[in-house]
């Protein structure tokens, strides 16, 4: 008996091969990578609360020390219970997003319910282990997975290596080359009982630190009015901020730091 | 022993065998209201479905063996996702889908000894009630254009005649809910069908993304309690 596959990957694996990422750009492999600026990306924070999760990503694509975007979109609806955001080569890492969404929509549909966030997690590992070929050559893209689990009521987060390794993190997490900064950040703003919207702001304020001192990482443009993407996933599902309410976080962190540049403090004892 | 049949004959043989099959179920209605379409089936399992979802804005009704359209839906749903893909999310359409199925089932009853005995309706909710597309698909692979309403499977004349004298455009969910019921009870003359016994989901067109969405019975009985 050969039912066939519910996952989109491995019946695309067998009926068009080419489509997938990892193989699509797979006649690049081998050559020695030559000058190309392949637009790179960002700083991603993905912070819990209780009932939920936020993500937040900056708007910035950069091709060597040329900004080759300013309004890249990196925070992406997996479904509607997750979502997903991608750092490091933009061409690899949105079609692997792409595929993904597809995958768990798939799923769904194929067999009537759907994916734990677990089994989702799990499958983005595949997802990324199958571009590793690719990853050897300079290209590496890895995504950071957040979601609602049904199951137990709470938001997770995900990362993951270039290698397909997959890591629950807890309470907070950020990925992308302004990641470190992030993470300082994220260290001294997050507590146990953030609700939806200070956790919003928790965000904004680590991308604010991250565009500080990471040159790959874009600030809030107000002139332009280009804010970060930011997305909450709760039981209600999936939302992203709408602009005027992202404004509004943006303006706050910015008008803080006129007086003090360093962002909010956290008490030395 | 050799012995001649003429091709006249097999078809016709395989198309009483296939019309059979599909006499022998129950009924399926699709109808548009006035937030999108409506999909009801007689039909008491919460698990085996006769109606499914495709992609973002098509949906899937299906009477007949079971084993058979459910083969058709999941090759749909690889139809949709691969071209969703390739292309873009509103490069799927109903029409492309249609044609797919007509091509299967088409060669299907042309080429195997056993047709097929399905009939199936593909419909796509467009951005009104003008731009909506439902298409009704036979075991043989012919495909029908259709407006307003569609009833198949058994005692399919009487439910069709039914929800012809009740069908108008623009009706609420809840009339239209109770349209799509009464026609099914026309099946049998003192069959009475309670919200358990549907299965009803609709394309709703105030949704985002995908505007499928099953209702549930508690759903049913209250859409059906409703005044009109």
């Amino acid at each position: 008996m050969n039912p066939g596959t519910s996952s989109f990957t491995e019946f695309l694996g067998s009926y068009a091969p080419d489509l997938l990422p990892g193989r699509r750009m797979s006649n690049l492999a081998g050559g020695t990578p030559g000058n190309v600026e392949i637009p790179h990306a960002t700083t991603i924070v993905a912070v819990t609360f209780p009932g939920g999760v936020v993500m937040a990503g900056d708007r910035r694509a950069t091709a060597g020390n040329m900004i080759a975007q300013r309004d890249v979109e990196k925070v992406f609806r997996a479904d509607e219970f997750s979502a997903v955001a991608i750092a490091g080569t933009a061409g690899i890492g949105m079609e692997i997003v792409r595929l993904f969404q597809v995958e768990i929509e798939h799923y769904e549909k194929m067999e009537g319910r759907t994916l734990s966030l677990e089994g989702k997690a799990n499958r983005l590992a595949t997802m990324i282990r199958g571009n590793l070929g690719m990853a050897m050559q300079g290209l590496v893209a890895v995504p950071l997975f957040a979601g609602y689990d049904t199951d137990r009521g709470v938001g997770r987060i995900f990362s993951y290596d270039p290698a397909g390794g997959r890591y629950e993190e807890q309470d907070f997490h950020s990925i992308g080359s302004g990641s470190v900064f992030a993470r300082g950040a994220l260290k001294k703003l997050w507590r146990p009982d953030l609700d939806a919207s200070d956790a919003a702001l928790v965000c904004v304020q680590a991308l604010y630190d991250a565009a500080d001192d990471d040159s790959a990482t874009g600030g809030p443009d107000l002139i332009r009015r280009i804010y970060p993407v930011v997305a909450t996933v709760t039981g209600d599902g999936y939302r992203r901020l709408a602009e005027e309410e992202i404004a509004d976080l943006a303006q706050t962190v910015v008008d803080g730091r006129h007086d003090s540049p360093g962002g909010p403090t956290a008490p030395l004892r | 022993m050799p012995f001649y049949v003429s091709p006249e004959q097999i078809m016709k043989d395989k198309a009483d065998y296939a019309r059979k099959g599909i006499a022998r179920g129950r009924s399926v209605v699709v109808l548009q209201y006035d937030g999108g379409i409506l999909f009801v089936a007689d039909n008491p399992s919460r698990a085996l479905h006769k109606i499914s979802e495709i992609y973002d804005r098509i949906a899937y009704a299906a009477v007949g063996k079971y084993n058979e359209f459910e083969t058709l839906r999941l090759a749909g749903v690889r139809y949709a996702d691969v071209n969703g893909y390739q292309y873009d999310r509103g490069d799927v359409t109903a029409r492309g889908l249609a044609n797919a199925y007509a091509q299967t089932l088409g060669t299907i009853f042309t080429d195997s000894s056993k047709p097929y005995e399905v009939e199936l309706v593909v419909a796509e909710a467009g951005e009104d009630a003008d731009s909506d597309q439902i298409y009704r698909l036979t075991f043989d692979g012919s495909v029908r254009d259709e407006h307003g309403y569609v009833a198949m499977g058994g005692q399919v004349e009487a439910v069709e005649q039914a929800l012809k004298d009740r069908f108008e455009e623009g009706l609420s969910l809840s009339a239209a809910l109770r349209a799509a019921v009464q026609s099914l009870e026309a099946q049998e003359a003192d069959r009475r069908l309670e919200a358990k016994a549907l299965e009803v989901a609709v394309l709703d067109r105030s949704r985002e993304h995908r505007l499928f969405r099953r209702l549930p019975a508690p759903r049913i009985e209250e859409l059906l309690a409703e005044e009109s």
